[in-house]
């Protein structure tokens, strides 16, 4: 049906187009480029009233980051106050609802662990200058940098080992054998500053981990430019969303939040007027009865149990990028039989172990796991004891069936092995990255490692380690597919469902109640034996009625 | 051979759509229950709704037709004598070859027994089957009224499936005795297809 009035208005555009240029072929003309630009590529386009590169201030050479913030900073006055109040600034979270203190600077993952002790690698990914060490001045609002998200030429990159500064000479990374990075032309990077594009975003959240796609599993490079089948929102020759299209910003401060997520969202479609104007969450758009009605009416009667996206979301990984799912730090410093340190890659050229790191185990077009959550994370904290009998859970996550806020969501679950101090029962952080003899990557020595990243967050560690099984568990919210290929009913409704692991909810088609059906199965069976052996009788007693033989 | 006009067309109608409705209602009913894959889960849920809707309008409209016609008194209980002597039958007699204890005729077309039968299917299956399974539709609906609030999906699914196996039970024993039980192989199946019965022996 869509399908037919898209070619009935491209008939009737070209019928017009014909008629016009019978009249005026200049006309024409117009109406047909003004017809050929997409809306979204409109709304993206720049709108804005300044052309930085005509800023006199703009044109002088910059020899480092901070120069052209101080620049930014004369006329955005307030930029940097409103920054620095942000989590992409200060790595620190205070989750209100449960009390928690998280963010970068404070939560223990099972990836490169911790930031602590490892800050010049880390924190190039942070929206700053010079974070090296715990001494960094967050009250700074010069060590901003603006350019990372702001500017639009795509020549301007964090140099990976800077703290947070780009290369300002010629520099090869991966050191020695890697290639020659060209320092970035400042004053023109500056010139080109407007509305963060997803290339921006991207740099550091389709990175996180360590490289395309380790972290989220939802947000890798194929999100840069997807298809409609990967991402119907962002899929660039369609709707084109740019990633503020839901993570609505405001005084730099960027809606949704891993942290405190929502799990449910009841505020109905967000319009004008409305005190919170936040859209990162499905229903802000598409409301709590999102189905139209001349799709099946079962559909709506979901949304108070389920999450869109476990629906909308069949898999993630889509868009040929594996994922990390497993990391065995455990295993990390072995040799080969030569005595050089061992990297061993897969099949499709990713690494499945690396003596820096340990075993890894990658894939794509993850089918998530599925649990009750109510947006209450809990983190298993540095200062926290764990239980070192089972797998540790780094989050956990809250909800159930009973709870009117809870909803069966989509998750990445990151597993693997990382080390813990087994006497404290703590976490332990190592000191992975620098060039100080403590550095695991240096020296191979897991006891100077722990002892110095330790020391750095100030934990006592007793000196003896072990590894531990871990689990993180990652709410998957990107890579929306469109409604074709969404979850079929059977997905779920089916004796081996997605959902089989859920409690405490009745799933026809999945859940049974045994007793009830062997009770029924043996009625029908007694009643058809019954009727069976009474018509055998029958017909036994005639024979014999008869004097027949039997 | 005199011949007795049986079952009027309503009858017949009502007879042959109404089972038709119900074999189609347990076949996507057990698949939605995950008994096995036919027609697919999200058209078996559609065939099935749909034929609830039809069955339950049917119903209704046996319902009044039985009222307004008096067929309702065909199924008024017999004494409880008159149904011992049916058990007695079939559970002694029709081995010794004795003849069935009741005529069947046109207003007496239930034995005691068949009385007994149909009338809780009636007043007791068929209703348990669609009241639980509007309950199960509008489960939504139903449990935000304040005196349902208690009800879980998994009790609904619970009584509607239960209420489908007394259904498959009935049916069972119902086709062994309408298939067998006559004086002439299939007539009652001839008699609910033409209206007519042959009498005699």
């Amino acid at each position: 049906m869509k399908n037919f009035v898209e070619r009935l208005n491209m008939l009737q555009s070209c019928l017009l187009l014909v008629c016009l240029s019978v009249g005026s072929v200049a006309f024409a003309k117009v109406e047909q480029e003004s017809e050929s630009v997409p809306v979204s590529v409109q709304a993206s386009a720049q709108t804005s009233t300044a052309d930085h590169s005509l800023f006199e201030d703009l044109q002088q050479v910059f020899s480092s980051g901070p120069e052209v913030t101080k620049v930014c900073l004369g006329c955005h006055t307030e930029a940097g106050k409103q920054l620095h109040k942000t989590t992409h600034w200060t790595w620190a979270f205070e989750n209100k609802l449960t009390g928690q203190t998280l963010g970068k600077k404070n939560v223990i993952n099972n990836f490169c662990v911790a930031t602590a002790s490892n800050w010049t690698r880390c924190t190039s990914c942070h929206i700053g200058y010079g974070w090296k060490d715990a001494s960094f001045d967050l009250t700074s609002e010069q060590n901003i940098d603006c350019l990372v998200c702001h500017e639009t030429t795509g020549t301007y990159q964090k140099f990976p080992t800077a703290a947070g500064h780009p290369n300002y000479t010629p520099k090869k990374w991966p050191p020695k054998k890697g290639k020659l990075r060209q320092p970035p032309d400042l004053a023109k990077v500056a010139q080109s500053v407007g509305k963060p594009g997803r290339s921006n975003c991207g740099a550091c959240h389709f990175y996180g981990g360590g490289g395309d796609g380790v972290k989220h599993g939802h947000l890798d490079s194929s999100m840069l430019n997807p298809s409609k089948e990967l991402d119907v929102h962002m899929d660039a020759s369609g709707l084109n969303f740019d990633c503020q299209t839901c993570h609505t910003t405001g005084s730099h401060e960027v809606a949704g939040s891993r942290y405190a997520p929502r799990a449910s969202d009841d505020r109905g479609i967000v319009i004008p007027g409305q005190k919170d104007q936040r859209r990162a969450s499905c229903e802000s758009c598409h409301g709590s009865k999102p189905h139209p009605e001349q799709a099946n009416v079962k559909l709506n009667d979901h949304t108070d149990k389920l999450a869109c996206v476990t629906c909308h979301i069949p898999e993630f990984a889509r868009g040929g990028r594996k994922t990390k799912m497993w990391w065995d730090w455990s295993t990390a410093g072995r040799k080969d039989p030569d005595g050089k340190p061992l990297v061993i890659k897969d099949k499709d050229g990713y690494v499945s172990y690396t003596f820096k790191k340990g075993d890894f185990k990658w894939q794509d077009n993850v089918i998530p796991e599925y649990y009750w959550f109510d947006g209450v994370v809990e983190f298993s904290l540095l200062e926290q004891a764990i239980d070192d009998a089972a797998v540790v859970p780094i989050n956990r996550i809250k909800g159930g069936y009973a709870d009117e806020n809870s909803r069966i969501w989509p998750f990445k679950v990151m597993r693997g092995r990382q080390p813990y101090d087994t006497v404290n029962k703590t976490f332990a952080v190592p000191h992975l990255f620098g060039k100080d003899a403590d550095a695991y990557w240096k020296s191979f020595n897991w006891k100077n490692a722990l002892a110095a990243g330790m020391k750095e967050r100030g934990v006592e560690f007793s000196g003896e380690y072990g590894f531990i099984e871990t689990e993180y568990f990652w709410p998957i919210t990107h890579m929306v597919a469109p409604a074709e290929n969404s979850l079929s009913c059977e997905s779920c409704h089916s004796d081996d469902g997605r959902l089989q692991n859920v409690q405490g909810i009745y799933i026809p088609g999945q859940s049974r109640y045994p007793l009830l059906d062997m009770i029924g199965w043996l009625a029908v069976i007694g009643s058809l034996g019954g009727v069976s052996l009474h018509g055998l009788a029958r017909i036994v007693a005639a024979r014999k009625r008869n004097g027949r033989k039997l | 051979m005199a011949r007795t006009y049986m079952y009027a067309r309503f009858e017949r109608f009502w007879h042959w759509s109404q089972s038709l409705l119900i074999l189609l209602m347990l076949i996507t009913g057990f698949e939605i229950h995950g008994n096995y894959q036919l027609l697919g889960f999200e058209q078996a849920v559609t065939v099935h709704s749909f034929s609830a809707w039809v069955l339950i309008g049917l119903w209704v409209f046996a319902w009044f037709w039985h009222l307004t016609t008096g067929e309702c008194m065909q199924y008024i209980p017999s004494a409880p004598e008159r149904i011992i002597a049916m058990i007695r039958y079939y559970a002694i007699e029709i081995f010794q070859g004795k003849v069935h204890p009741f005529h069947r005729d046109r207003f007496n077309k239930l034995n005691p027994l068949q009385c007994m039968a149909y009338l809780t299917l009636h007043i007791a299956i068929s209703p348990a089957v669609w009241i639980t399974g509007l309950a199960y539709m509008y489960y939504k609906d139903v449990t935000a009224l304040a005196v349902f609030s208690w009800l879980s999906l998994g009790t609904v699914a619970l009584l509607h499936t239960a209420a489908a196996f007394m259904m498959l039970a009935f049916l069972v024993v119902h086709l062994y005795l309408a298939l067998t039980m006559d004086h002439r192989p299939l007539s009652s199946l001839r008699a609910m297809i033409t209206g007519y019965e042959e009498d005699g022996k």
